[in-house]
Formats: C-alpha cells, sequence, structure tokens
C-alpha cells in the first residue's frame, strides 16, 4: 500500500477491516480487506447503534513505522492491538511483546469519507487466473525502472508482456523487451484475442511481492485501454484488490507499428528479415554524410490520442473535483465511488457522473 | 549482410555476461565489430568519451556455439554495430538459467541485435523473453575510424597491484580529488597521488614487476635509468570505472605509461583482451 500512496485509509466493516491507498494521480488503488476471522478479535463500530462506522486515514510512514522491523516483530512481539479512539483522535496500535513490555503507538488521524474507486469486474471481458509467481517471473526481466508495461492476448491463446514505448520516444533508440506466457501456464484464460492494455509497472510489481509471500493465485481483469484493470487476490480470510488506471490511446498498443502499410499480429516465432541487404545498399550508396548517414529507419507512425467521447464527459467531472494533481500522461483517473453509495468493491453504480469523494469534509 | 549466434553452455553465457557488463562500465556507446572468428568491443578517443579508447577483443569459438556471420561485401567479411552495451548488458542480466540465448541481426523496423533467451518453465514449452537492442550500421566507408590501436612508445611498462586493492585505493582517492597521478618505475615501483589544497595522498606499492617486451617496443624504456618515474595526470573517474569494471581477476594486467602523455592498460583474461586509454591532463 504504501508504494502506492502516502495516507493510508482504515475502514472497519462488518465483513471486515480494510485498508486502502490511492495514488496523488488518482490512477492507482488498492484496498486489502481482512476478514472478522482474521482477528483474535473484531469489533468495528462503537457502542452507539445506528452509526455508520468510523473511517479515518493517517500518514502511511508513522503506520510503517511501527512495524518497522518485521524479523525483531515476529520474534518480540505476541500481540498487536489496534483502537480507533474517536475522542482523542487517536489511533492506538499496541504491540505488546515478550517479558511484559508494551509498546503503546498513538498515531493521529484525519477523519475521511469512503474511498472507494468504481470498478466492476463482471463488465471486464478478459480475465487470466495465474500463480502470482508466473507473473513475478516474468517481470523480473524488465528493468526496475521501467514505468510502463504492455499486457497482450497474442495469436495461439499466448500472453505477452511488453515494455510500453512512449511516442515521444525515438523508436530506434529504445530497447524492446518482449515475453511470451504459454496458456498452460495460467489457471485460466479468457481473453479477445488481439486484446491488451498498457499500466504502471511499480504498483503491480507491489502486489506480486505480496501475492508471491503469500502464494496466492492473482486474477486479472480488463476490458479495453482506459478502462482500469483490476488485479484480486483471494484468500479464506484476505481479498485484495488492486485497481490501475490504463493507457487509452485509441489504437491498441498490442499492434506493432504497421510496415509497408499491412499491420499483423505480433508473434512469437522468430522468422523476421534477418537479411540487412538491402539496407546496406541504401547505406553505402547514400550521400548523407555522417556515422550513422543513410536512409533513415522506418518510422512509427505517430497517432495522436484522441480523447474518448464516452470518457471526456466523466473526466471533466473528475477534473473538476480533483484537488490534487493532474493525471500522469494519458492515464484516465479511476472513477471514485460517491459518498452514498454502501457496499463492497465490485458493485458499481451506473458510469454516469459521480462526486469525487471529499476528504476531511464533514 | 547477416548475424547469428547461439550460446548454450552457461559458464560461456555467464562469461560473457561479465565482459558486456565491464564494456557497459566504460562506454556508453561504442562500436561492435565482428569478423568470422573474433568479436571486438571499440570505443575510439573522441573527445566526447574525454579522450579514452577501448579495444576489447574475443574469440567467439570460446563462448559461441553457434556463430554465423555474413559481412558486408565478400573481401569486407566484417559488420560494424554501433549499440549501448547497457542493452546487451540488461538483456543478459536475468539470463542466469537460460537453457539457450540466440543472437541475431534483424531488420524489422530499424537494424537490431535480437536477444532471445530461452528459459526453463513450468509449461510445456520453454519462456522466451526477446529484448530488441537498437544499433547503428556503420558503413564501411568509416571503418577505419575503428583500427587496433598500436602500442604506444612508452617510458614504463609495469604489473598492476591486485586490481581489487588498487580499485579501493582509488575509490577513495575519489572522494578527494578529480585527479590522480600514475608514476611508475621499471624497478617494479608504482605510486599513485592525489594533491589537494589541505592535503596530498600517496599510496606505494613495491615489487610489482616489469613485463618483457620485445625489443622493437622498448624503444623509449631501453637504456632508461630503473629508479626514474614516468608519470602522467589522468581523470580519476577513468580509472576508478576501469577498476570497478573488472568482475573477475584477470590473468595478466599491465599498464604502459608515456611520460605525461597517456596510460595504455592491458588486462587479459583467459578469453578476452582489453586495452584501455586513458590521456594525460596538463
Amino acid at each position: 500500500l504504501s508504494r502506492i500512496g502516502d495516507e493510508l485509509y482504515l475502514e472497519p466493516t462488518e465483513k471486515g477491516l480494510s485498508l486502502r491507498a490511492v495514488n496523488s494521480s488518482r490512477s492507482a488503488f488498492a484496498s486489502f480487506l481482512f476478514a472478522p476471522l482474521f482477528f483474535q478479535l473484531y469489533e468495528p463500530g462503537g457502542p452507539a447503534p445506528d452509526t455508520d462506522y468510523f473511517r479515518c486515514k493517517v500518514h502511511m510512514k508513522s503506520f510503517l513505522g511501527v512495524f518497522r522491523s518485521l524479523p525483531t516483530l515476529e520474534k518480540s512481539v505476541g500481540k498487536c492491538l489496534i483502537l480507533l479512539k474517536p475522542r482523542t483522535s487517536r489511533l492506538v496500535l499496541q504491540l505488546h511483546c515478550k517479558y511484559g513490555v508494551t509498546k503503546t503507538h498513538n498515531l493521529a488521524f484525519q477523519e475521511c469519507e469512503r474511498l472507494q474507486a468504481v470498478f466492476d469486474t463482471q463488465r471486464c471481458s478478459n480475465c487470466l487466473c495465474a500463480p502470482a509467481r508466473v507473473l513475478a517471473d516474468a517481470v523480473v526481466h524488465f528493468p526496475p525502472t521501467l514505468a510502463e508495461v504492455t499486457l497482450g492476448a497474442g495469436p495461439g491463446g499466448k500472453i505477452s508482456l511488453r515494455n510500453y514505448v512512449e511516442d515521444e520516444a525515438e523508436p530506434s533508440k529504445t530497447m524492446v523487451t518482449e515475453l511470451w506466457l504459454a496458456e498452460d501456464e495460467f489457471q485460466s484464460v479468457t481473453v479477445s484475442p488481439g486484446s491488451s492494455i498498457t499500466f504502471c509497472l511499480k504498483e503491480f510489481r507491489g502486489l506480486l511481492t505480496f501475492a508471491e509471500a503469500s502464494n496466492l493465485l492473482l486474477t486479472i481483469h480488463f476490458d479495453e485501454p482506459g478502462r482500469p484493470v483490476v488485479f484480486t487476490l483471494d484468500d479464506t480470510v484476505l481479498e485484495v484488490h488492486l485497481v490501475l488506471a490504463t493507457l487509452s490511446d485509441l489504437e491498441s498498443s498490442s499492434l506493432p507499428p504497421t510496415t509497408n502499410g499491412v499491420s499483423h499480429l505480433p508473434t512469437p516465432a522468430d522468422d523476421l528479415a534477418d537479411d540487412l541487404e538491402s539496407y546496406m545498399v541504401a547505406l553505402e550508396t547514400s550521400t548523407c554524410g555522417g556515422a550513422s548517414g543513410g536512409p533513415p529507419s522506418p518510422t512509427f507512425p505517430l497517432r495522436a490520442p484522441r480523447s474518448d467521447p464516452e470518457e471526456q464527459e466523466d473526466e471533466e467531472d473528475e477534473d473538476g473535483a480533483v484537488p490534487g494533481t493532474p493525471p500522469h500522461k494519458k492515464f484516465r483517473s479511476l472513477f471514485f465511488g460517491s459518498v452514498l453509495t454502501p457496499g463492497r468493491p465490485g458493485l458499481a453504480p451506473t458510469q454516469e457522473v459521480l462526486a469525487e469523494d471529499s476528504d476531511g469534509e464533514c | 549482410m547477416r548475424f547469428r549466434a547461439k550460446i548454450v553452455d552457461l559458464a560461456c553465457l555467464n562469461n560473457f555476461s561479465r565482459v558486456i557488463n565491464t564494456i557497459a562500465k566504460l562506454a556508453k556507446t561504442c562500436t561492435l565489430r565482428l569478423t568470422v572468428c573474433k568479436l571486438y568491443f571499440i570505443l575510439s578517443d573522441k573527445v566526447a568519451n574525454g579522450g579514452a579508447s577501448m579495444w576489447c577483443e574475443l574469440c567467439q569459438g570460446n563462448f559461441f556455439d553457434e556463430f554465423q556471420m555474413e559481412g558486408v561485401a565478400a573481401e569486407h567479411n566484417e559488420i560494424y554495430l554501433e549499440l549501448m552495451p547497457e542493452n546487451l548488458s540488461r538483456a543478459l542480466k536475468t539470463a542466469h538459467s537460460a537453457k539457450a540465448v540466440k543472437i541475431k541481426l534483424t531488420n524489422k523496423h530499424c537494424p537490431c541485435l535480437r536477444v532471445a533467451v530461452e528459459l526453463p518453465s513450468l509449461s510445456s514449452s520453454s519462456r522466451i523473453v526477446t529484448h530488441d537492442i537498437p544499433v547503428g550500421v556503420i558503413p564501411r566507408r568509416i571503418w577505419n575510424d575503428f583500427r587496433e590501436p598500436t602500442v604506444p612508445d612508452f617510458d614504463v611498462s609495469i604489473y598492476l597491484p591486485v586490481l581489487k586493492i588498487m580499485k579501493s585505493v582509488v575509490e577513495r582517492m575519489k572522494n578527494l580529488s578529480n585527479f590522480i597521478v600514475i608514476e611508475a618505475n621499471l624497478s617494479g615501483e608504482m605510486n599513485l597521488k592525489i594533491e589537494t589544497d589541505l592535503a596530498s595522498v600517496t599510496t606505494h606499492f613495491k615489487d610489482l614487476g616489469n613485463p618483457p617486451w620485445e625489443d622493437e617496443c622498448q624503444s623509449s624504456a631501453q637504456g632508461r635509468d630503473l629508479e626514474s618515474m614516468a608519470e602522467a595526470r589522468i581523470d580519476i573517474k577513468k580509472l576508478q570505472q576501469l577498476l570497478a569494471g573488472q568482475q573477475v581477476n584477470p590473468t595478466k594486467a599491465l599498464c604502459n605509461i608515456v611520460s605525461k602523455r597517456i596510460v595504455h592498460f592491458i588486462l587479459l583474461h583467459e578469453d578476452v583482451s582489453l586495452q584501455y586509454f586513458i590521456p594525460a591532463l596538463s
């Protein structure tokens, strides 16, 4: 969660304690729902009936600071008590350690409204399910600094992962890494061929690290480019959702740039032109000077992304309400649920005008 | 013009990766020259490199299980490519457990070296990761810019101290100064010196030994007073990069000093030779 945002949202519900985070550009959202059974004791509400459960947010760093060294904690801490004290405005984290030592941390919090990204996995036409390890092994081939990755469905049921190269970057200077995952590496694959999405790798890597450590199955739900991709992990006592905005170029980035006007789906076979004769002839006979003089390499046809009319209306509302930084590049902000919609993630209201959650305004 | 090569042996692959990692530390962009028997990584002494130049030579047979090359023309059966060795280094980084690595020159959208790493996977087919590294094809008319440098007419030739020690000395000196003076004599003594406003630091090495060269190369060194030091003041970063890039101890490591002109380093491994020239600054 700390890889996503600077604030940790705590939302107790009858279904369990939900920890959530969102990034400043509203293009990444994650929630971890711990069922009551996960805890030795779970009391979500105060004594007064008919009141909404108390929600708050704290600084991520303060919260993490309490659990700083995991190996030490595992050795010395017996129990951990998390207590919300609205009247004193403190979130109490109490660690009961060995030898009768009790460490109590009082964190200041801010009351907040419900943080809920709007998404509906039912509406996603594509779904992949695999052990997290498969994807973690795949993602390791991309440099740690890579920003975005494109996931696509190729021919033969293969799933591809490729680093995303921005339009502005020179294609003849950027290294492209691509790998293919066979259908039988997944537990289930339901995708339409040629579909693809591009999303940020950083948050995804964070989720993979968690999932791999817990040995969980990862499910990926996605739709068209521009609509958010939802990653879920399911366990008996834990439900995790990571929602990332995807790049909404009208031209899907799964298709390689056209060469000679003919575009074809990428194939994993290596039947590529490895004969540079014609290129060399052109190079030798060109009259341009300089070391790399010669015929310019075929360039990628540049396509200016046009905004999707359906999205525009919603985005305007988003922009109007979002106090934070504008969306990163062409990633659309995720839709965030209005205060009035109760219910768990997954039950999305209609896609019409949605009010931004208003932090701290009571 | 074609190039296809394959490495199947893991030890060879790791060895090749190490060479590439070393080159990547020395040059952001360099020239790869391919011939039937050898690969060369060349950095010519342009101003942009700070005047440093590099010549690294490998016998392809020591690394590749398959190696097919067709040059630009029959009488010029060679290929010269410009590339960023860091890309190659990254492509090989996660190939530790690879079943095979294939490298091929392709021209899909622009000339690229396609590195295909075949990894074992739990599924029925192997996992294949491809990296398309963009390269520039260097036309024949400027191949002359990349000729093998000659051994300079040096004043002193001396074996280097244990590289690990030399590296840690230079790294600490780098914190204090941007320039370092290397001086050595024909009695096996070498000093590394730096000087700042507040302090001067010298590390002395002795009993290093002086390599025997054939008579013709020793013209400046012949008849030279054994105790007299030849020195050159060079950019400390360049020296540090050279030393930091050595992941394995070379079989032979020596340097030739042309007083106040240039320092020529030669690092020899079993199957790779690396020459690095650092010009002296005034």
